[in-house]
Order: structure tokens, then C-alpha cells, then sequence
């Protein structure tokens, strides 16, 4: 409700500064001139979103499965955790900007190096979260499994997998907004269509409300992946939204 | 040693109910959590373990599951099940699942060890909350699905650390109950950790006092009760008032 008036507000403030400002539409176009190329372009933004949609539904799925294996193996094994740790906070200052036209030299235009850079980015957060519910496990508990006679394997099949289950849905969750940047940078690297690429197409042609239609196809995409994953938790993982209790 | 540090999963069990402690001494650096604790538990022997906070009782009861090993003396004991303090039910699982859990793990299939599973919380009077989460269950409700979980290891001996210390009154009353109900029908050699001087007398067949740290044995009280018992019989106040001085001479002493 409040977020809603706060919405219209904005807009509302945005509309009349564009319109009545005297700034050039291909500057700041206001909010119906937004609307309007949204409409208008409808075809256009819907191919180039499927192309994206694409992009960021299977890079984050790579992501997700890559994430969760690495996280396992440095659980699995400590002394590999504390080499690769921070390798991979190290991987993550390398400026996307610089290593996607690489990756485009190397894998070519198609899906692969756009699929390479957005699990790349997205990778991250998962390996953190998911390490961190795998280590989120009671001592005790551990201790309960020991005299139950649970092997290393059983104990990561009843105890620890389900605890990681929701960290991984989360750290997917919070890489979805970086995914987004990902897969339009990956498009400025080379691509022939996708959001990023009509972006990229659109601000020299002056096609600024275009761009920014783009901008809110995007926005939309992050959101509906965003609830995809929620959903997928809701699901999978029902007792992570469980009432607070005392134990667990 | 006779309990295993790496847990055996199939192959003969260990049907040896009987624990025996020699002169066990168990350390923590400088700290001295156990000091020459002699004990022996007869198999389905009822022997509860009261002392004060920080008297090493959970430790005593690790040391008999193979989870701690002691820095002196001996530790003899068959295959012994811990049931922790807290109840460490699984979220993930149903009521029935987390009690079948023990089966899982010993490779039972799935529907004959839910039907077990079932039949002992049918015992423990949770019909219709098998498919409870665990969050919906009360506190006295999960501390049942705990015991059944530690009965359905199939282990001789259980080592269970205060298991109604976090219920009220009127629930833990009724907790003794079931659990003294359950032991009659499937006896087993039972170490019962406790706060509370009452209920070692009402379950127990021996309650043993340690002192303040350093934990040591400082009385054996036997408990030739019939069963079961009431809070109100005359010979159980004198028992739990003989058990209460005994924990008081030894908190003084040790103070
Ligand atoms: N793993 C450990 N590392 C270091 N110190 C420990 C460890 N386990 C126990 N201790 C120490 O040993 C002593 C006995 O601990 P223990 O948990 O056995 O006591 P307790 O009788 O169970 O106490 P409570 O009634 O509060 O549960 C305590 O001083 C504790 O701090
Ligand atoms: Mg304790």
C-alpha cells in the first residue's frame, strides 16, 4: 500500500519533471513515453526477453548447481577450504566488463559465454550461503548421529543437504541481482540480440524510451526469477518459513 | 573400550547392556570435568545421575556413548544411544520420520520402519500427529518423538541428558509417566542425567550423586521401590529428601 503510493509519487514527480522540465525526450523520457514504447515495441522487447530470460534462468541454474558442488567439496575436505576461499573472493573483484569480450573471443556470440558469465557472477553468493548452512549444523546433533551409527554419507543425506537446501535458494535469491548486470554485460560483449544488446542499440539511435522499456522488461525479469526461486524454496523447503521455535 | 568411535552400520550387534566406568578421569585442559568416577549399570538397569551444573554429567554420558574417550580409567559399555538435551528433532522430517530415523540409518526400507515408527508413537500417544512437523508439535509431544527415536536405535543402552528439563510441571509429570511406561514394556539399560532429585527417584533403580567439578561419585542410593511410583508415597519423599542432603553435603563440601 504505502510502497504503491510511494511508486506513484516517484512517478508522478519524474513525469511532470520530464515533461514540464523542457527536457529532450531523448534524455529523460517520461514515464507514458516509457509506457508507450513498452507498448509499442512489445514484439521486439518480448523476442530479445526470451533471449535474456534464457540467459539468466540457465546461467543461475548453472550457478546453482556448480555453487552447491564446490560448496560440498570445501566441506567436505578443510584444508581445500581454506586454499580456494580466497581464490574465490579474489574472483569476485575481477571486473565482469573486462572478461567478457574474452570469454566472447573465446566461446563465440551464442549462449555459452553469456551462460559462462552469468553463473559466474552468480556463483558466488550460492558457494558462500550453501557453505554456511552445511556448516550450520548443530554439534550436538552431530553427536546424535554418531551414536545412531550415521556414516559421513548418511549424515550428509538426511542432515546436512537439507540444511544447505534453503542457503542455496537463498544465495540464488541474492544473486539474482547481480545475474541481471551479468547477462547485459555479457550481451555488450557481443550478442546479436537479448535485453543488454537492444540497450546497447537503442541509446545511439536515440531511442531512449526504448532503452528504458528495456530497463523495465529487465527489472521484471530479476523479479520473476527472483519469485521462481521463493516459490522453489516454498516448496522444497517448507520448514525454513516454519514459525520461530525454541530448538532445530 | 568396547563402544566404537566410527559407528558400525550393519553386521552382529553389540547386545551387551551392561556399563562400567573404572576410575574415569576426563579433562578439558586445566579444567577437571570427572575425577576417578567409578559406576556400573546392570543391564536394564534404571541408574539416574544427579549433581550440579558443570559436575560433569553430560560428559559421563558421552564418555559411555564412545563420543569422548577418558584421559584415565575405563569405559566398558555395549552399543549406547545418546539423547541429547535438546530434542534435535529434524525440521525437514515428519513426527514419524524423525522417529524412524534410527532404522533409516541401520538401512531399513522406508515403509517397514515408518510402520514401527508408528506403532511406538501409537505407544506414546501421538496418534494423529504422525505427520505433525515438528513445529507444530508441543514440548512434551516432541520430547516423545525423541525417546522414540532413541528406543528405535535398537541400542541396550540409553543415555538420555536431562530429556524434560526444559518442560513444565505438569507435562513432566506426565513425561515420566510414559517414559517409566515404555521401560517396563521394553526394558533397557537406562543412564538417566537429571537436575531434578524427584525424578531420579520416581524412575530410577539407583540414583547416583556427584559432587561440584570435579565430578565425583559422593553417594549410590539404591531405590527398592515397586513401580510405579507416586511423588506423595512417604518412602519416595524420604528417598528424594536423603538424595537432596547428599547433593547438599557435596555442594558445601565442594563450595
Ligand atoms: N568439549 C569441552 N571442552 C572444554 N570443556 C568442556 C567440554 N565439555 C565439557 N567441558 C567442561 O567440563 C565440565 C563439565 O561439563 P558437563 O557438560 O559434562 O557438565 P554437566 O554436569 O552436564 O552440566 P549441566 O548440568 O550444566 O549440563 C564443565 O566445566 C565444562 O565447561
Ligand atoms: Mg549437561
Amino acid at each position: 500500500m504505502l510502497a504503491g503510493l510511494l511508486v506513484l509519487l516517484l512517478l508522478g514527480g519524474w513525469e511532470a519533471y520530464a515533461r514540464l522540465g523542457g527536457i529532450d525526450a531523448f534524455i529523460l523520457p517520461a514515464p507514458t513515453q516509457v509506457a508507450q514504447a513498452l507498448w509499442d515495441d512489445r514484439g521486439l522487447l518480448w523476442d530479445n526477453l526470451l533471449v535474456t530470460g534464457q540467459e539468466m534462468v540457465l546461467g543461475l541454474a548453472l550457478a546453482l548447481v556448480a555453487g552447491a558442488l564446490l560448496a560440498i567439496a570445501l566441506h567436505a575436505f578443510r584444508p581445500l577450504r581454506r586454499a580456494i576461499y580466497p581464490l574465490l573472493v579474489g574472483t569476485q573483484a575481477i571486473p565482469i566488463v573486462t572478461i567478457a569480450p574474452l570469454l566472447a573471443a573465446w566461446f563465440g556470440y551464442g549462449l555459452l559465454p553469456k551462460l559462462v558469465i552469468v553463473a559466474l557472477v552468480c556463483f558466488f553468493p550460492i558457494v558462500v550461503t550453501t557453505l554456511d548452512g552445511l556448516a550450520s549444523i548443530d554439534p550436538e546433533q552431530h553427536k546424535l548421529l554418531r551414536t545412531l551409527g550415521a556414516s559421513r554419507a548418511q549424515t550428509f543425506r538426511w542432515v546436512e543437504a537439507p540444511a544447505a537446501l534453503p542457503a542455496a535458494l537463498s544465495g540464488a535469491k541474492i544473486a539474482v541481482a547481480v545475474g541481471g548486470i551479468a547477462a547485459v554485460f555479457a550481451e555488450y560483449a557481443g550478442s546479436e540480440n537479448g535485453l543488454g544488446h537492444l540497450l546497447l542499440q537503442s541509446i545511439p539511435q536515440l531511442e531512449t524510451a526504448r532503452a528504458w522499456a528495456a530497463v523495465v522488461v529487465l527489472a521484471a525479469l530479476a523479479v520473476f526469477c527472483f519469485s521462481l526461486l521463493a516459490l522453489a524454496e516454498r516448496h522444497l523447503a517448507p520448514w525454513a518459513h516454519r514459525p520461530k521455535d525454541l530448538d532445530a | 573400550m568396547a563402544t566404537r568411535l566410527e559407528a558400525p552400520t550393519e553386521g552382529p550387534r553389540d547386545v551387551e547392556g551392561d556399563v562400567l566406568l573404572e576410575g574415569v578421569t576426563r579433562r578439558f585442559g586445566d579444567v577437571v570435568a570427572l575425577d576417578g568416577v567409578s559406576l556400573r549399570a546392570a543391564r536394564h538397569e534404571v541408574v539416574a545421575v544427579v549433581g550440579p551444573s558443570g559436575s560433569g554429567k553430560s560428559t559421563l554420558l558421552e564418555l559411555v556413548c564412545g563420543l569422548q574417550a577418558p584421559d584415565a580409567g575405563r569405559v566398558v559399555a555395549g552399543r549406547a544411544v545418546l539423547m541429547p538435551q535438546r530434542d534435535l528433532l529434524l525440521p525437514w522430517l515428519d513426527a514419524l520420520d524423525n522417529a524412524a530415523l534410527p532404522l533409516r540409518l541401520a538401512r531399513e526400507a522406508k515403509a517397514p520402519a515408518r510402520a514401527r515408527a508408528h506403532e511406538l508413537l501409537a505407544q506414546l500417544g501421538l496418534v494423529g500427529f504422525e505427520r505433525s512437523r515438528t513445529w507444530e508439535l508441543s514440548g512434551g509431544m516432541r520430547q516423545r518423538v525423541a525417546v522414540a527415536r532413541t528406543l528405535l536405535s535398537g541400542a541396550p543402552i540409553l543415555c538420555l541428558d536431562e530429556p524434560f528439563g526444559a518442560l513444565d510441571a505438569i507435562t513432566r509429570a506426565d513425561a515420566q509417566g510414559w517414559l517409566a511406561g515404555v521401560l517396563a514394556r521394553e526394558p533397557r539399560t537406562v543412564l538417566l542425567v537429571t537436575h531434578d532429585v524427584e525424578e531420579a527417584v520416581l524412575l530410577a533403580d539407583r540414583v547416583v550423586v556427584l559432587s561440584p567439578r570435579p565430578g565425583r561419585v559422593v553417594a549410590d542410593l539404591p531405590v527398592a521401590l515397586p513401580r510405579p511410583r507416586s511423588a506423595t508415597d512417604p518412602a519416595v519423599t524420604a528417598l528424594r529428601a536423603r538424595a537432596l542432603a547428599s547433593l547438599r553435603s557435596a555442594m558445601e563440601g565442594g563450595a
